[in-house]
């Protein structure tokens, strides 16, 4: 089993409130997190795959493709968008940095069809990152 | 749904790598420089994974400000500018990275309890690093 990881960047804004918490609630919370405007980050995002190694090409899988998938999948839909407001997943779900993984991986997941999804990283900023698995 | 979660910390602080089990001459070629009797320093970067479920209510594993506040009064109070070998933790045992490690590990280990402890892992510089998951 070889694993292979591809980086990819994008920026987006957000914001933590949750609708069910009073506004007093959501600033204890969240924090900064709760200004109504948004705020920003450059996302790092690090998709792992792993499989075998394809015995006639050498690859674990076609890499073009992997990125294809990312970009068509993720940073279309992500970079430069206001999480909240404009990616589905995130009308009903805060957008925190957890969240913003399991996206990915349920986004990715289904897509991929070479090489087994292992783990989906998204750096917040260089020193917060999540990572997911897939587990339930 | 589980998720990990990792936080990035800088301190930095002073040791000398010298085993009062070992000769002069065996401190020397097993800790080389390390074991300059003034000691030396690091900036290290100590990486905290946690885990846990997804919290429905804050899509978090657990909230930021309860990690980052154990850590400063923990870990980075404790260690951030000291000389390591005059702590008592390290009276009797050798203060390499590996053992800061583990020491870390055992503090967040024992009074963090927002979410599982996966790993520490300690750069002592670009070039080192050290995992301990228990």
């Amino acid at each position: 089993m070889v694993y292979l990881t591809r980086k990819a960047e994008f920026s987006a804004s957000h914001l933590y409130h949750n609708p069910d918490f009073t506004p007093e609630e959501n600033r204890r919370v969240f924090g900064k997190c709760n200004n109504p405007n948004g705020h920003g980050h450059n996302y790092t995002l690090e998709v792992t795959v792993k499989g075998e190694v394809d015995p006639r090409s050498g690859f674990v899988v076609d890499l073009k493709q992997l990125k294809e998938v990312m970009h068509r999948e993720v940073l279309d839909a992500m970079d430069h968008r206001f999480l909240n407001k404009e990616v589905p997943e995130f009308l009903h779900k805060i957008p925190t940095t957890e969240n913003i993984a399991i996206a990915i991986w349920q986004r990715l997941n289904t897509k991929l069809t070479a090489a087994k999804l292992h783990r989906v990283r998204v750096y917040e900023t260089a020193d917060l990152f999540v990572d997911f698995y897939g587990e339930a | 749904m589980k998720a990990h979660l990792s936080r990035r910390y800088l301190f930095s602080a002073s040791h000398r790598l010298h085993s009062e089990a070992m000769t002069k001459e065996e401190n020397l070629a097993t800790y080389g420089k390390c074991n300059n009797p003034y000691g030396h320093g690091h900036n290290y970067t100590v990486e905290v994974t946690v885990s846990g479920p997804v919290d429905e209510k804050t899509g978090m594993v657990c909230n930021l400000t309860d990690l980052d506040s154990f850590i400063e009064r923990e870990v980075l109070a404790r260690y951030g500018h000291e000389n390591l070998n005059m702590l008592p933790e390290f009276a009797r045992e050798v203060p390499t990275t590996e053992n800061l490690c583990i020491q870390i590990y055992e503090i967040v280990q024992r009074g963090f309890h927002f979410a599982h402890l996966e790993r520490i892992r300690l750069e002592e510089t670009m070039m080192n690093s050290f995992e301990y998951r228990g």
